[in-house]
């Protein structure tokens, strides 16, 4: 007998005494927040004894999923329009809704020294391609739109743009270099709390409207204790600090 | 957006779409055919190899081909240091990046067809052709050509088809740019992904409609097969 099957026993009293049961959460998320939630997934499963299962896609994609009748219970978005219009759908819970996230936007290039700590490069114009999100589809891309109007850039630039349908895509044309800069999120290239490749401007967040990330509860998991225990999870001190880990603000 | 940009946008991406399928077919006809009578005809070691390299874009998802034809195109990648060196400049977030994408990716649907024809004309015209001492070319433009109309139309049919069609090739290397990458197929998935369905479904029933139009009358003016 190992210890932990004499510990067994003594668990399953513990959890018939406190009426824990470990149920499964059915979780739909936005692409961008793929590594921040895996870990946050890892960590709820190690403290509440709840699975969450994952299902990663574009905040667009989701919405229409979950309007169709896909089996969602909680729904973490890129924006906070989505999850709003989901409650007026009547396909969420209402009163559930709460921002999770804040994502911050970087001028990033592959290489080292390219981007100075005031995104001088831009102004300077001497690139082929800067590479953003389409701002229609993505938070990032209007963030990055915006950015580029404040800054007085729009119309030098806007020939030079390429558009990525997702952030995700976007990231993809800078990184394998056929776009020299781009605006991309800072939760992409951000490890244990610096730039992990390349050189990179995170833009001040006074630059644009703020990106905050909704998650709100769907009418699905309503009766599923898992589902609004993944809820109260996600604004646990825990969960912050693997949230800031990954380059969101609060 | 007001209604005439949309309708301006949504124009231009089927005119583009339109441009890229045409070219994309007549590059595949052109460069398929004597690639399709070589898989034909050969009797060489090879044969297996190349008929695997002509299919392998029906196995690849096409984003994953479009990634890949991305950075290998890229200034990084092999294919991108030799446009380079040729002077083309790079391939990707242009017309001719998204050209050279669709005839990979459509290769197998032009050729396939092709090769079944060439394989089901046999020796005999030939060698009839040969004893009246026709050259090979003169043989091919008088003989093979008529002979394999219905494979050239269904090659043409489904290059055509397929590259109208095509997705995830264009997201990835197309860049998105309104007037030279953007396509029909991106403009009704930007639609959808902005929750803007009335668009997607006047441009996506709109392709359905125009698609199946011009299939009817290919087929209906070209009946093949079963009536000989």
């Amino acid at each position: 007998m190992t210890p932990f099957t004499r510990l067994l026993p003594a668990l399953a009293l513990l959890a018939a005494v406190t009426g824990l049961r470990a149920e499964t959460v059915q979780v739909a998320v936005a692409a961008n927040f793929t590594a921040p939630m895996n870990a946050i997934a890892a960590s709820f499963a190690r403290d509440t004894g709840h699975q969450a299962r994952l299902a990663f896609g574009s905040t667009g994609k989701l919405y229409a999923q979950i309007r169709n009748g896909a089996p969602f219970e909680v729904f973490l978005a890129a924006d906070q329009e989505t999850p709003a219009r989901l409650e007026k759908d009547a396909a969420a819970v209402a009163g559930s809704r709460f921002t999770y996230a804040t994502g911050q936007l970087v001028l990033w290039s592959p290489r080292a020294g390219v981007v100075d700590s005031q995104g001088e490069v831009l102004r300077r114009n001497e690139f082929r391609h800067l590479a953003i999100a389409a701002p229609k589809l993505a938070p990032y891309g209007a963030a990055a739109v915006e950015t580029l109007n404040r800054l007085g850039l729009m119309q030098r630039v806007a020939p030079k743009l390429v558009l990525g349908e997702s952030i995700g895509q976007a990231f993809s044309f800078v990184a394998s270099g056929n776009a020299q800069l781009g605006l991309v999120a800072l939760s992409q290239v951000y490890e244990d709390g610096r730039i992990k490749t390349g050189s990179g401007w995170v833009v001040p967040a006074r630059w644009h409207e703020p990106l905050r990330q909704d998650a709100v509860q769907l009418v699905r998991g309503q009766a599923n204790p898992a589902a609004a225990a993944l809820m109260d999870y996600l604004k646990t001190d825990k969960a912050r600090a693997i949230i800031r880990a990954h380059g969101y603000g609060d | 957006m007001p209604a005439e940009a949309a309708g301006a946008a949504a124009w231009s991406a089927v005119v583009l779409s339109l441009q890229l399928a045409g070219l994309t077919t007549l590059i595949l006809l052109a460069a398929g055919t004597p690639l399709a009578w070589w898989l034909a005809r050969t009797r060489s070691g090879a044969k297996g190899p190349v008929s695997a390299l002509v299919a392998l874009p029906l196995v690849l998802p096409p984003s994953v081909l479009g990634f890949y034809l991305l950075v290998s195109l890229g200034p990084e990648g092999p294919g991108g240091q030799l446009t380079q060196a040729l002077g083309l400049g790079l391939l990707p977030f242009t017309f001719a990046g998204l050209v050279v994408g669709s005839v990979l990716y459509s290769l197998p649907f032009v050729v396939q067809p092709l090769q079944n024809a060439f394989e089901a004309l046999g020796d005999g015209p030939l060698e009839a052709a040969a004893t009246l001492r026709a050259s090979p070319l003169d043989t091919f433009f008088s003989v093979v050509l008529p002979l394999s109309r219905p494979g050239y139309l269904t090659a043409t049919v489904m290059g055509f088809a397929h590259t109208v069609g095509e997705f995830g090739v264009v997201l990835m290397m197309g860049g998105n740019i309104a007037g030279s990458t953007r396509v029909v197929s991106v403009q009704i998935y930007d639609h959808v992904e902005a929750l803007e369905y009335a668009q997607a479904h006047w441009l996506a029933g709109g392709m359905l409609l125009f698609s199946f139009t011009v299939l009817l009358a290919l087929y209906m003016l070209n009946p093949t097969g079963g009536r000989r």
